[in-house]
C-alpha cells in the first residue's frame, strides 16, 4: 500500500498555488495520475521520488517511511526504491544502450541481468549503441528497463509514451502491462492520454489546479457506466452553438445535436457519449 | 635569445590550467546547481577579471602578499611562505585572474544539460559526486576543453598582474611578456620580434584549436 499525504507550495499555471494531495494506491496495482497540464502531476511524481521536498506530508511504502515531516524523517532520492521513467526518457548521452544499464545495476547484482533485460525488449543487438542513435520506442523500452534493474517497489513514470507515435504507442502500453505483472511493481503513471489510462490503470487519481478531484477506477473517476448494451465513449466539445455540437472523440468529429445542454456546455469540456447498442452497425475490417 | 621566459611562461600557464581544473569546476558545478541568493554575487566576483584592469588586481594581491600587511606577514610566519615576488604566488595570482575562463564555459555547460540527466542518476542511487563524474562532465566535455584551452592562453597573455606581483626576476617570474617589453625598452627589436612572434602564433593556434573542437564536439549526441 502507498500512502501519500502531502502539502506543497508550487508555482503552477495559474500562478501560486498548493498542491494538496491525500491518496492510497493498494501494494501491487497501476496506478494513474490524471489532469490537465500545470495540475501538479509531475510535480506529485517527484515529490513521491524525493525529488522535490513538500513542506507538510506524510509517504509511506508498503509500510516504511519514506517521509514524514513531523518525525522529520526524509529518506534521500537514492534510498527510495523507486524507479522513474522521464517525459524525455534522460538516457545519458555519454554511454551506450549497455553503459547505461550497468551504471544503474547495483553492486551485488549479476551483469548477466542486464543481457536478460536486454533481450526481453529485444534490443540485444542495439547493446554497444548511443542513445541518440535509438528511435523513440527504442529509448522508452531501455528507460524502462534501466529503471527497473535496481528492482523497485515503486515504479514511477512521467507521462512515458507522449512522444511516441499511436502504433508505438499500443505496442508500449502492451510491454508496460507486461512489466507491471512480471516484476511485482506498483505503477504510477501521470498521463492525460484517457484511452492509455483506461487499458493500463485499475487505479486513477485525478488532479486538477493541485488539487484531488476523485480516486478510483476508470468508471468511477469519469462516471462511466459499465452497462453492457451501450457504446460508451469520451470526447471533447469543440464548437457550440443552439442546436448542435462538435464532439472531438479519439477517432472522429461527432456532431449531435444540444438538446436542453447548450447551458450547461461550453467549448472545451469533457463529455461522454452514449449509444445504444440497438443502433449501432459494424463492419469488419480488411 | 633567451628561452628561460618561454619556457617559464608554459610552466606557469600549465600549473595555473591545473590548478584551475582543480578549483574552477568544483566552483562551476556548484553554482550550476545553487539556488542561493548569494549566486549573483559569487559570479560577479569570479568574473571580475575579465573587466577589472590586472593591474587593479595586481595591485590588491602585492598589498594582500607583502610581508609589511597582516595576510603577508601570516603567511611568512606561520607557513614560512612568502609569495610576493615568487612562482608560488605567480601560481595563486593567475589563478584568480583566469578564473572566470575556466568557471564560466563549464557553468554554462552544466547548466545548459537537461535536468533529467541529473535526476535519472540519482533515481538510480548515485550520489551526487559519482552523478558530476559520471554523467555530467562527460557530457559537456566541449565546454571542459573550451575552458582548459582558454584558461591555459589567457595566462600565456598575462603582463600586468605579472609585472605587479612578480616583477622581472629571471627563470623566477621573468615570463615571455615581460621579456618582451624589457627587449623593447632596450630597443633590441629582432629579439621582440621573436617573443612576439611566437606568443602570437601559439595564441592563435590554440584559438583555432578550440572553434574546431568546438565545431567537432557539439554535433554529436545532446538529444538523448
Amino acid at each position: 500500500m502507498i500512502k501519500v499525504s502531502i502539502r506543497k507550495k508550487l508555482l503552477m499555471a495559474g500562478g501560486k498555488q498548493d498542491l494538496v494531495i491525500d491518496a492510497e494506491l493498494p501494494a501491487l496495482s497501476f496506478g494513474a495520475i490524471y489532469g490537465p497540464s500545470g495540475a501538479g502531476k509531475t510535480s506529485l511524481l517527484n515529490i513521491l521520488a524525493g525529488l522535490m521536498q513538500p513542506e507538510q506530508g506524510i509517504i509511506e511504502v508498503n509500510g516504511q517511511t519514506w517521509l514524514n515531516t513531523h518525525k522529520k524523517i526524509n529518506l534521500p532520492v537514492q534510498k527510495r526504491s523507486i524507479g522513474f521513467v522521464f517525459q524525455d526518457f534522460a538516457l545519458f548521452p555519454n554511454m551506450t544502450v549497455k553503459e547505461n544499464l550497468l551504471y544503474a545495476l547495483p553492486k551485488n547484482e549479476p551483469a548477466g541481468l542486464i543481457h536478460e533485460l536486454l533481450s526481453t525488449i529485444n534490443m540485444t543487438d542495439m547493446a554497444t549503441h548511443k542513445p541518440s542513435t535509438l528511435s523513440g520506442g527504442q529509448k522508452q523500452r531501455v528507460a524502462l528497463v534501466r529503471a527497473l534493474i535496481r528492482k523497485p517497489q515503486l515504479l514511477l513514470l512521467d507521462e512515458p509514451l507522449s512522444a511516441l507515435d499511436n502504433d508505438m504507442r499500443l505496442a508500449l502500453q502492451n510491454e508496460l502491462a507486461a512489466f507491471h505483472q512480471r516484476y511485482h511493481l506498483t505503477t504510477l503513471m501521470v498521463s492525460h492520454h484517457l484511452p492509455e489510462i483506461y487499458r493500463l490503470a485499475g487505479n486513477i487519481w485525478h488532479i486538477s489546479q493541485g488539487q484531488l478531484l476523485k480516486t478510483g477506477t476508470f468508471a468511477e473517476v469519469f462516471g462511466i457506466s459499465q452497462q453492457q448494451n451501450k457504446l460508451t465513449g469520451i470526447g471533447e466539445v469543440v464548437s457550440i452553438d443552439e442546436f448542435n455540437m462538435e464532439v472531438l472523440t479519439e477517432s472522429n468529429i461527432v456532431t449531435l445535436p444540444v438538446g436542453g445542454s447548450k447551458k450547461i456546455l461550453k467549448v472545451g469540456d469533457k463529455v461522454t457519449l452514449h449509444c445504444d447498442a440497438a443502433y449501432m452497425q459494424w463492419e469488419k475490417l480488411s | 635569445m633567451d628561452y628561460q621566459p618561454l619556457l617559464l611562461t608554459f610552466k606557469l600557464a600549465l600549473v595555473t590550467t591545473g590548478c584551475l581544473v582543480l578549483v574552477g569546476v568544483p566552483l562551476a558545478a556548484l553554482l550550476a546547481q545553487t539556488q542561493s541568493r548569494f549566486k549573483p554575487v559569487a559570479e560577479a566576483l569570479i568574473s571580475l577579471p575579465l573587466v577589472l584592469p590586472p593591474s587593479v588586481l595586481g595591485f590588491y594581491l602585492l598589498l594582500a602578499f607583502s610581508p609589511n600587511y597582516r595576510f603577508g606577514h601570516m603567511l611568512e610566519t606561520l607557513l614560512n611562505l612568502r609569495l610576493v615576488f615568487s612562482f608560488t604566488g605567480l601560481v595563486i595570482a593567475s589563478v584568480i585572474y583566469s578564473l572566470p575562463f575556466m568557471v564560466q564555459p563549464v557553468q554554462r555547460g552544466l547548466e545548459a544539460l537537461p535536468a533529467s540527466l541529473q535526476d535519472a542518476s540519482r533515481t538510480l542511487g548515485k550520489t551526487r559526486n559519482q552523478t558530476l563524474f559520471k554523467v555530467l562532465l562527460p557530457n559537456i566535455k566541449p565546454a571542459l576543453l573550451t575552458g582548459i584551452i582558454l584558461t591555459f592562453a589567457h595566462t600565456l597573455g598575462e603582463f600586468g598582474l605579472v609585472l605587479m606581483i612578480g616583477g622581472n626576476i629571471p627563470g623566477v617570474t621573468k615570463v615571455a611578456s615581460i621579456a618582451l617589453y624589457d627587449e623593447v625598452e632596450a630597443l633590441n627589436f629582432k629579439n621582440a620580434h621573436l617573443y612576439a612572434g611566437i606568443l602570437l602564433v601559439i595564441s592563435f593556434t590554440i584559438l583555432l584549436a578550440v572553434y574546431n573542437l568546438n565545431k567537432r564536439l557539439l554535433k554529436p549526441h545532446l538529444t538523448a
